[in-house]
């Protein structure tokens, strides 16, 4: 399909600000009056605190107060408090923020104030709580319990609960040495098929075990955020990846309407899943500033930023898989224990869904369990479950296609999701799927079938490795509102309540409105990033949902403008709506061109007409968020305002295949990566730079994951090795390839107005793949 | 490539020029009143982005804090403040500096420029900043300030750096969105070896 605007380049209106430096995050701004505040964090991994003296902090001129958990809502484990007092669970975990009039000043109060505290027993390996006898992280135990529960009152955890699950050492044992634990209790189970009976009539059958470790997150743009009050209004400068999805949730957190919270966070520096949602941290920022009555800049240092940044969810397990005689795979079992950290969560499940989708087993069984530990709290991060499952999958997919005498990209193809695949437990159906396609076009991109060929001795010591991974993230929802202004002077006003994460989403999910409106992209302006900007409510961003969710939701304001466009027209000129056109951003009449009118004129028209032309009135289905929106733009335009409520079934799959070939030093351990190969299953390619960026972030955050990060504890102390961004070792320049080579499959969903599914999540882990003859396991 | 611009040359320089505030708690604590009194003048006349700007500096102050909480250019980030990342890399007669890891009073003799700096008079972009644009370099723009004076320094030595040095001289600043490859094809367009 020949499109005006998608899967053209286009120049998104943040860059210019970013390489200008007039972009502004929520460090930068200033406010009269405003104050400092700073956190003091816990020195032992768990126990409570028994006393604050702040006496001595408070004395110094001024420091203006201080803001403990006593300030807030109880928020009892499991959820993740803000600030902590009786559950003290992991090192540097806030127990309170000072105030002063400089930064300076803040960070001399805190070295002031004496935190009086008392020590529980505490545990930084799951193994090590899992086993009888083994300490617990909380007080009432060591895992998450699902019960369907409310939220704490200014919390946003909700259904959760802390129960107690042990194995004998026998079966810890048996995990520890990559044996199935049999008869192990798990929290979260899930099968389909006969899995005894599918694995009977495999051919080639692996066991192994396997170990993946988190590693923070450490957004460049740590979490400090500036709030003030005026006027009973909260404007809040912070940074989060979404928008107006989170707007509901930091409204309870600060405990006010949400017609009196102002939302501000125009760009954001990186989150990586750890900023989809309001944070805990959020809550001291907007309620210290209340309580002083002073603009506050809660600043979050390099450090702090560890602590309470999140991290991605380390992963022990045991898998078993079976081959038929043809290649294709006919069962999987696999049981895997997550660290959720202090308060996380695990993603063994989404784990176990990459391998249902990505192999297409005919009988398979999953059986997980999160179990806390006394380190930081672990959270979604970049493919949660999933990339780590890639990570993990592709050195195993290699050995069982090996011994099966199956090339290993053979083997994939063979396995991969068709139009008809399925995904989990449930083996519920997915939106489309061109993967044999993909592996093809990536397979031909990187010239595999030479390479391959390739002796894979270079000199005395160095060898060539040559690998291929898959990743998969759900990518896309539906549900959303797309809201859409036309001035009179024939300005369109896409507005978005997508968040700008460094994506490009955010403008990029609008191009399928001015495709749809067939009108020029000089001619929009892009609206977001303000609470006073009129935002309508919009998809979470994270977990490459933004492109297929809000493709949508733009398309059918689009399509709410065209009908309005058609009816005044046809008010205009007689006749019915369904007698008009549009084109050159004019709507006319389609059997007579010249009686139509600009979509200024349409726009001006519709002020003087009223009623759900101007925003008077609007439909019933659109969420609160958006209403408030509608209404203070009421009379200023043509109004388009709809909420997606398109057909859709089954997941939507943002799926990549990756090929890696390195080169290995045998004596020294160092590697480098000189070729990176990958292409997206990401349905219609929107924007093709952005798909890019996407794409290559993606590959070297698997770089990282496999290679280079950890998060490292010391058991006897509970102290974490690596807070700092030296010794969590991010890839730098030289740690990935000179140049990477990535493309779209491009080819369009059938669930998607233009085509397009999401991606961004799915290529991660994807460096693991290099199990070749050079034995360089890297995950 | 330009020993100058060396990724070990540039470690040296910014030990060299007292980067004695290594750590958050003792950079949030520099910019306070515990010094000598006349120890240090404190009123320096700096010259930041061709003007000469006027402030009163405390003796352990970072060039970052300077520029970001007295002279108001918060396009110099800060990402983590300990001269790992980057994020707050601007140029020192020519030469790119970490600012977090840099004490003000080291350049009060030295031109300082900064990304807002980067503008030709009549208000056209720099080259790199428009061939970073060109390539859409920056992903979520927090390290792209940093990015971009390190292009420049590298370019002001070596104007036609093959992709190799561009990525050796690069490899101070961190992109945790792992832009690098548009990083990289924004330095080879805005040297003209790229079109």
């Amino acid at each position: 399909m020949t499109y005006m605007h998608i899967g053209k380049d286009f120049t998104p209106p943040d860059v210019e600000g970013k390489v200008t430096g007039a972009a502004r995050y929520a460090e930068d701004f200033k406010k009269d009056g405003m104050v400092f505040a700073r956190l003091l964090g816990s020195p032992i991994p768990a126990g409570r605190v028994v006393n604050i003296d702040a006496s001595a902090a408070l004395a110094i001129p001024g420091v203006l107060g201080i803001f403990t958990a006593d300030d807030l809502p109880p928020a009892p484990p499991p959820a993740n408090p803000a600030l902590a007092k009786e559950w003290v669970t992991y090192i540097g975990q806030p127990i309170l923020a000072v105030a002063a009039e400089s930064d300076a000043l803040a960070e001399e109060a805190l070295s002031k104030i004496v935190v009086e505290y008392q020590r529980r027993p505490f545990v930084v390996d799951p193994l090590d709580t899992l086993t009888e006898g083994g300490p617990d992280p909380y007080p009432s135990g060591n895992t998450l319990i699902r019960n369907a529960g409310e939220a704490a009152a200014g919390t946003t955890a909700s259904g959760t609960d802390v129960g107690r699950i042990k194995w004998s050492i026998d079966q810890v044992a048996a995990f520890r040495a990559g044996r199935e634990p049999v008869d192990a209790q798990f929290g979260d189970e899930w099968s389909y098929g006969d899995v005894a009976a599918r694995f009977a009539e495999c051919s080639t059958i692996i066991e192994e075990p396997f170990v993946t470790i988190g590693q923070p997150h450490h957004s460049l743009e740590s979490r400090t955020g500036m709030a003030y009050w005026e006027n009973g209004k909260c404007y809040f400068h912070g940074s989060l990846q979404s928008h107006t999805v989170g707007h509901d949730a930091l409204s309870a957190m600060l405990e006010i309407d949400p017609a009196n919270l102002v939302f501000i966070n125009e760009n954001t520096g990186g989150g990586f899943g750890s900023k989809i949602f309001p944070y805990p941290m959020m809550a001291v920022t907007g309620k210290f500033a209340r309580k002083l009555n002073r603009p506050v800049q809660l600043r979050i240092t390099r450090a702090e930023e560890f602590y309470i940044g999140s991290a991605r969810s380390g992963m022990q397990g045991w898998i078993k898989i079976g081959l038929k005689d043809d290649g294709r795979v006919g069962a999987v079992d696999v049981a895997i224990v997550n660290d959720a950290g202090s308060g996380g969560g695990g993603s063994a499940s989404s784990s176990a869904e990459h391998i249902s989708i990505m192999f297409q087993p005919e009988a398979m069984r999953f059986r997980g369990l999160a179990m806390y530990t006394n380190t930081t709290p672990r959270g979604a991060q970049r493919g949660p479950g999933q990339n780590e499952m890639a990570a993990v999958l592709a050195p195993m997919i290699d050995k069982a296609a090996n011994l099966a005498g199956v090339d290993r990209v053979a083997m994939r193809r063979l396995n991969a999701p068709r139009m008809d695949g399925k995904i989990g437990g449930r083996q519920g159906g997915i939106s489309s799927s061109y993967m044999p396609e993909a592996i093809d076009k990536a397979a031909q991109m990187f010239n595999w079938d030479q390479k391959k060929a390739l002796p894979r001795q270079i000199s005395a010591t160095k060898v060539r490795g040559i690998g291929v991974g898959q990743g998969f993230h759900t990518a896309g929802a539906n549900g959303y509102d797309g809201l859409i202004r036309i001035a009179s002077d024939g300005t369109i006003y896409l507005h978005t309540g997508v968040g700008n994460l460094g994506t490009y989403s955010y403008a990029g999910v609008l191009r399928a409105a001015a495709e749809t409106l067939q009108c020029s992209w000089d001619n929009c302006v892009v609206v977001h990033g303000h609470g006073d900007l009129n935002l309508p409510h919009s998809t979470y961003q994270g977990g490459s949902n933004t492109m297929f969710t809000e493709t949508r939701s733009s398309h059918v304001a689009a399509l709410d403008v065209i009908q309005k466009l058609k009816e005044i027209a046809a008010s205009e000129f007689g006749g019915s709506a369904d007698d008009y056109s549009i084109g050159g951003e004019r709507v006319f009449l389609t059997s007579n061109e010249s009686k139509g009118m600009s979509y200024g004129e349409a726009a001006q028209k519709a002020i003087e007409m009223g009623g759900k032309y101007s925003g008077m009135e609007y439909p019933d289905d659109i969420h609160r968020t958006t209403v408030r929106s509608v209404q203070a733009m009421q009379g200023t335009g043509l109004i388009g305002v709809a909420k997606d409520t398109l057909p859709r079934s089954g997941a939507v799959p943002g799926m990549a295949i990756a090929f890696v070939e390195i080169e290995l030093d045998k004596e020294t351990g160092k590697f480098d990566i000189v070729d990176y190969t990958a292409v997206a299953e990401c349905g219609t390619v929107v924007h093709p730079k952005g798909l890019r960026q996407a794409m290559n972030g993606g590959g070297i955050w698997g770089f990282g994951m496999a290679a280079y990060e950890r998060h490292v504890y010391d058991p006897q102390n509970g102290l974490p090795a690596n807070v700092g961004l030296y010794q969590s070792k991010p890839p730098t320049y030289l740690d990935v390839p000179v140049q990477m080579n990535v493309a779209g499959n491009d080819m369009p969903d059938p669930q998607s107005p233009v085509g397009a599914r999401g991606i961004g999540e799915a290529r991660s882990g994807l460096c693991s793949c290099c199990t070749d003859e050079c034995d360089c396991r890297c995950a | 490539m330009n020993p100058k611009l060396t990724r070990r040359r540039f470690i040296k320089g910014v030990i060299a020029s007292g980067a004695a505030a290594a750590s958050s708690t003792l950079w949030y604590s520099a910019s306070g009143a515990d010094r000598p009194a006349g120890a240090v003048e404190r009123l320096l006349s700096l010259n930041v982005n061709g003007q000469v700007r006027r402030v009163d500096v405390a003796p352990q102050e970072t060039l970052a804090h300077t520029l970001r909480y007295k002279l108001g250019l918060t396009g110099t980030k800060l990402g983590c403040n300990r001269g790992e990342c980057g994020a707050c890399t601007v140029l020192a007669d020519d030469v790119n500096i970490y600012a977090c890891s840099t004490l003000t009073h080291e350049v009060k003799d030295r031109a300082v420029v900064t990304v807002e700096g980067l503008r030709a008079a009549d208000g056209t972009l720099h080259p790199v900043q428009a061939a970073f644009i060109e390539e859409l370099s920056p992903a979520c723009g927090f390290c792209t300030a940093g990015q971009v004076m390190s292009a420049v320094a590298l370019l002001k030595a070596n104007p036609k750096p093959t992709r190799e040095e561009a990525r050796q001289a690069m490899s101070g600043n961190v992109c945790r969105c792992g832009a690098y490859d548009h990083y990289l094809n924004g330095v080879m367009r805005a040297s003209g070896q790229l079109s």
